[in-house]
């Protein structure tokens, strides 16, 4: 045996193990300093009242209730919208389509909106909906989360459908089941876990999204439901509040900064739990 | 070299001479193609009611397409096609105006992997009655039940009916396919190496069950295993590069076949 070869050899895979550890140490405690300095800029200016009062003018006390909820009603219409659409349409890529040439076709768009940059989603809603319409509205915010929703969704039930086996498929078809039925009953169950994960995801992404809802939703300082009228939302108030001049407008920022990042945390470690049991299952 | 290097059981199934056979299945002229290439090559073959008949041969040789082909499992895949005439009953199957999924339900198939639905033991029985029959709880009770019992299962699963169908053992989860497809009451069932991943307990269950069922079914079955073959079959059809080279009773065709190829298989030779 060559023992300076061997040798040799144990060198480099120890100098090449150092630095793979470096640059992860490297950027790990990047993310780190980020979520530490979240974590104590966001803390320090939580209190109850973040989640009872309106956002206040400058230089007075006040929380952050509309833009919450304002976050919130948007993502639950966008997902409403986006979900359906985005399951059918998967469903028909991965199920009807499969071999369809308007598949390859729908797979290659979707994926460029997948990552197309949000900007351009809320220039184009801003085009269909607030410049027809005359004025800013949540419901046009509303639709260019669901346009971010949409391509997000089709990638995972078309990903997740196609994980289901054909044995399955074809064990279904051999008993008499109509395929319809087949995808309600079988795949659908089969890869439930997996698309609920999609949603969950989409749900991560638009949760911070700023752009679309500048040019659709804009903001609204006071409380209100109607969405036919600008609504305030979450980051497009951290993105005001935090480019202010006002010491207690940028707390806010943190704060809302910090309430997003553990949202989109927790369901992130649901989408982790759900995608684990459909491994062991 | 002597041919029956393949012990036959003495057992098993000596056909009486003038016993009436009617063919409930019958394959005319039948040629399969996967694109462009023809895998299936002028196929004659009956399957006569309430008989075994075994389809054996090297690998590649065409016997799996022909059984998909009775079901019209291949309509599932693009660019397959099938002519020339499968009647069942007198009626031809490949006909387009076939509904597929009427057929599907007489002739059923078992794979070669276990496919449990992903839902609770009951369910995947009383998932394919309910299709085509509306039953009252407790006669679809008896039907699953009926359909467990016949599959050889109810007795290791009555007591769990509500777990998932895939928390069964391997051979378990086959016996639960056969129920699944007992209970949808075919008329014909396919078997698609129905043992291959089961172990030999498991796999003397399956070929018993097969035994019982034929008295009430028309059964097909693949397989790579030749004792399996001379054990369950009363037919046996050995075919090689997607022709059907030889069919007879499974007793000759072990014993004395006609074709040099069919000796050279069965005796090991090749394959």
């Amino acid at each position: 045996m060559d023992t300076a070869l061997y040798s040799k050899r144990r060198r480099r895979n120890v100098i090449t193990m150092a630095l793979a550890y470096g640059a992860t140490g490297f950027g790990l405690s990047w993310l780190v300093l980020i979520l530490a300095v979240l974590l104590w800029e966001g803390f320090s200016g939580l209190s109850l009242s973040v989640f009872t009062e309106m956002t206040p003018p400058p230089g007075s006390a006040g929380g952050l209730l509309n833009p919450i909820v304002g976050s919130l009603v948007m993502t639950i219409i966008a997902v409403l919208i986006g979900t359906p659409l985005g399951i059918l349409a998967g469903t028909y890529m991965a199920e009807y389509g499969r071999y369809d040439k308007l598949t390859m076709v729908v797979r290659f768009i979707n994926d460029i909106l997948l990552s197309a940059p949000s900007i351009v989603v809320g220039l184009f809603v801003y085009e269909v909906m607030v410049a027809q319409m005359g004025h800013f509205s949540g419901w046009a915010g509303a639709v260019s989360l669901a346009v971010i929703v949409v391509p997000v969704v089709v990638r995972t039930t078309e990903d997740m459908l196609t994980l289901v086996p054909d044995t399955l498929r074809e064990a279904a078809a051999s008993i008499g089941l109509p395929r319809s039925l087949m995808i309600q009953r079988v795949a659908y169950r089969a890869a439930r876990a997996g698309m609920i994960t999609g949603v969950l995801l989409a749900v991560a992404r638009i949760s911070g999204e700023t752009a679309p809802l500048l040019f659709t939703a804009l903001n609204n300082q006071f409380w209100s439901l109607n969405l036919n009228a600008p609504v305030s939302s979450l980051p497009v108030v951290i993105f005001q509040f935090a480019l202010s001049p006002y010491k207690d407008w940028q707390k806010l920022a943190w704060t809302g900064a910090l309430i997003i990042t553990m949202a989109v945390l927790a369901l992130s470690i649901v989408a982790r739990i759900l995608t684990a049991q459909r491994k062991t299952s | 070299m002597s041919v029956a290097a393949i012990t036959v059981p003495t057992v098993t199934h000596n056909l009486s001479k003038d016993e009436d056979l009617t063919e409930k299945i019958s394959v005319k002229n039948l040629d399969f193609f996967y694109g462009d290439h023809r895998a299936l090559k002028s196929i004659n073959v009956p399957l006569y009611r309430g008989k075994v008949t075994a389809f054996i041969g090297p690998s590649g040789c065409g016997k799996s397409t022909l059984l998909r082909i009775l079901n019209r499992m291949y309509d599932l895949y693009p660019n397959q096609r099938a002519t020339g005439h499968v009647t069942l009953d007198s009626a031809n199957i490949l006909s387009p105006s076939q509904d597929l999924n009427l057929l599907r339900a007489k002739v059923g198939m078992v794979f070669q992997k276990p496919t449990p639905f992903p839902m609770t033991i009951f369910e995947n029985i009383a998932f394919g009655i309910r299709l085509y029959e509306r039953l009252s709880k407790s006669e679809l009770e008896d039907r699953v039940r009926h359909a467990l019992e016949r599959a050889a299962l109810w007795d290791e699963v009555k007591d769990k009916l509500g777990a998932n169908g895939l928390s069964l053992s391997g051979g378990q989860q086959q016996r639960l396919c056969i129920a699944r497809t007992v209970a949808v009451r075919p008329e014909v069932i396919l078997f698609d190496e129905p043992c291959s991943a089961l172990d030999p307990i498991s796999t003397a269950k399956i070929e018993e069950l097969i035994d019982e069922l034929k008295d009430d079914y028309t059964i097909a079955i693949v397989t790579h295993n030749m004792q399996q073959a001379a054990r369950v079959s009363d037919f046996t059809a050995f075919m090689y590069l997607g022709e059907l080279v030889e069919f007879g009773e499974t007793t000759r065709i072990f014993t004395t076949p006609n074709d040099r190829r069919t000796q050279d298989y069965i005796t090991g030779r090749f394959g």
